[in-house]
């Protein structure tokens, strides 16, 4: 019927398929990072917030802040500022499909013969490597500012992994807010009454000790709290106190794959049914 | 179906439910023959849209069927998408990356080869003019640029069926002429072209067929001159110092045409199929009542007189909208289709 060479996706086998499905999310992925990179002043700034972050809490409340078993406090603070940094980068997911979907980008992906999944995925996946890259920058402040990896550097890296993983599932979660946002500056607004509370009532920044019963249940079981607890065992082992909840980097593990799960089936429905 | 056709539709229904329900197409239907031009014409928010990005599988219809070269746009919508092209008003070219990174993107997500997809990028940047822009973001590219870059990147597939969301709205007359010569010769070609437009002008110059819509149904179609010959042959304009004059006028000259004169502000409009004898009796009559007149001419009816006969108001062309920039909000498109 087609008088074109393109590939007839629905002749293909299973695993042919899937690595065009690959293929799509690898261009779309390529994609962003490349359209990201012709700003250089979004980089800047935005690798400029967390630093500001380190430096505020290490100067301003550190002396302020006690940490159990009299461990430094900066070590205790930048396992914290890696998760909510590498959290809130699920901003740019947000803001990203929203303009993408303004722009009319969005269009013309659905009337292309890729695969569905490929917009969202490779979103995703662009936020991710960012996350890598400020991670990378982040680790330089910190060692600037007096952290060090008591745990070793093995343990530094999986605690890493571990957060890179969850912060790549909650991206999900913020690609519905995109795909439903009005426009990217409602998306940013829409995104911040759930970020903050979920990063700050978490342990990141104090131990969850000073808050009152009912906030610190919260802050011990929520999926931040529990990344939280698990880069921080990772990364420090118990110089600044137990961990306030059994095996985080398990529960950590548990969260992701529910909110992975949970979160891209919404968000793959959201994006079929925009309009 | 009948496989003279590159694209038909049945019924087609939409609604949209954004905060009031809108009925965006109401029992829509088209067909339009391999290798043809048709335009589809109406007023912003008469569905014309709706329709294409229905026929483009961006929407699934509420109600109805439609065929792309045989093809359902629901049921097969993935071989569909392989058929078809979709350029638009909105431009949908990424402007942080450059013109040759948006042919090459569209053409790999359109599962060309790497190697086949830079040879294409050349290709089509060449054909386009925009070579020497080729490596620069198309945020630096002029609007006319941006449309053409836009249709270059969906020719990647060199697709029989192309769908043209209103190429031309907001462009100078400079950059309209260039991509109405660049339609022409796809055309020339052998791809089919569904385009819509508020543009009357646009329609008589590139369509063979015309489809009128108004509120999500079709109110009309046939060639361009199949529709104006609907009207008569002539129009006579005669126009006047003022508004009154021009009432009274419209009194007078009733009964020397079927169709009542139709009055603008001090213009009067007759359509008539004599015009050399009526515009003389036209001249009589109001000489004898002593009304003066400003100016007398005699014109070819155009599709904009087509339309005012059809819907009763003109389209409603809004010159600068804010699509200069390719741009619009999705608040934007809701007005739009609510209207």
């Amino acid at each position: 019927m087609t008088t074109n060479n393109v590939v007839a996706m629905e002749k293909l086998s299973a695993v042919e398929r899937g690595l065009w499905v690959f293929r799509d999310m690898r261009v779309v992925t390529w994609r962003n990072l490349t359209a990201s990179l012709r700003i250089p002043e979004a980089i800047f700034f935005s690798s400029l917030q967390p630093i500001m972050f380190v430096l505020l809490f290490r100067y301003v409340f550190a002396g302020s802040i006690n940490v159990p078993n009299g461990g430094n406090y900066v070590n205790f603070l930048m396992p914290g500022i890696f998760v909510q940094t590498v959290c809130f980068g699920a901003v740019a997911t947000a803001i990203g499909l929203s303009e993408d979907l303004a722009k009319g980008l969005i269009e013309r992906f659905r009337a292309l013969p890729m695969a569905r999944s490929a917009v969202l995925a490779g979103r995703t996946t662009a936020d991710l490597v960012r996350n890598v890259f400020v991670l990378f920058i982040l680790t330089a402040v910190g060692l600037a500012v007096g952290f060090r990896m008591v745990n070793g550097v093995g343990n530094f890296l999986l605690g890493c992994i571990v957060m890179i993983i969850f912060a790549y599932t909650l991206s999900w979660g913020f690609a519905i807010i995109g795909l439903r946002a009005p426009n990217a500056e409602t998306a940013q607004l829409m995104s911040f009454p759930i970020l903050f509370p979920i990063t700050f009532a978490s342990g990141a920044f104090a131990p969850v000790s000073g808050m009152p019963g009912w906030l610190q249940w919260f802050a011990i079981h929520q999926p931040v709290g529990v990344v939280v607890a698990a880069t921080r065992q990772l990364m420090c082992g118990d110089s600044v106190g137990p961990s306030p909840i059994g095996n985080p980097v398990f529960w950590t593990l548990i969260w992701s794959a529910i909110m992975l799960l949970g979160f891209s089936w919404l968000a793959v429905r959201s994006y079929r049914k925009v309009d | 179906m009948n496989s003279d056709l590159a694209i038909s539709a049945r019924g087609l229904v939409k609604v949209f439910n954004r905060g009031q329900t809108v009925r965006a197409l109401d029992g829509f239907d088209l067909e339009v023959k391999k290798g043809t031009v048709t335009g589809l014409l109406g007023p912003n928010g008469s569905g014309k849209t709706t329709a294409v990005r229905i026929l483009s599988t961006i929407l699934s219809p509420d109600e109805g069927t439609a065929e792309i070269m045989g093809l359902d746009v629901v049921r097969q919508s993935d071989a569909v998408r392989r058929t078809i092209g979709l350029a638009g008003q909105y431009a949908t070219v990424d402007e942080n990356l450059t013109g040759r990174e948006n042919i090459r993107m569209v053409a790999q997500l359109t599962h060309l080869t790497k190697a086949a997809a830079r040879t294409k990028a050349d290709e089509l940047l060449e054909r386009f003019k925009l070579t020497e822009a080729g490596d620069r973001p198309a945020k630096t590219y002029s609007g006319g640029m941006r449309r053409r870059l836009d249709l270059a990147a969906s020719l990647v597939a060199e697709p029989p069926v192309l769908f043209l969301d209103e190429p031309t709205t907001g462009l100078d007359p400079q950059s309209r002429n260039d991509l109405w010569e660049i339609i022409e010769e796809l055309v020339a070609g052998g791809t089919t072209v569904l385009l819509t437009t508020q543009y009357l002008e646009e329609a008589d110059r590139l369509a063979q067929d015309i489809v009128v819509m108004e509120k999500g149904r079709v109110i009309a179609k046939g060639t361009p001159a199949e529709l104006k010959a609907q009207l008569g042959t002539t129009v006579i304009e005669v126009s006047f110092a003022s508004h009154e004059l021009a009432e009274r006028a419209s009194l007078l000259l009733a009964n020397l045409t079927p169709k009542a004169p139709i009055r603008e502000g001090s213009l009067l409009e007759l359509t008539v199929e004599n015009g050399p004898k009526i515009a003389a009796e036209v001249l009589r009559t109001l000489d004898g009542a002593q009304v003066e007149l400003l100016g007398l001419a005699l014109r070819e009816p155009s599709l904009d007189d087509v339309f005012l006969s059809l819907t009763g108001h003109r389209t409603e062309i809004k010159p600068e909208q804010d699509t200069a920039k390719g741009r619009r909000t999705r608040k934007a498109k809701t007005e739009e289709a609510a209207q």
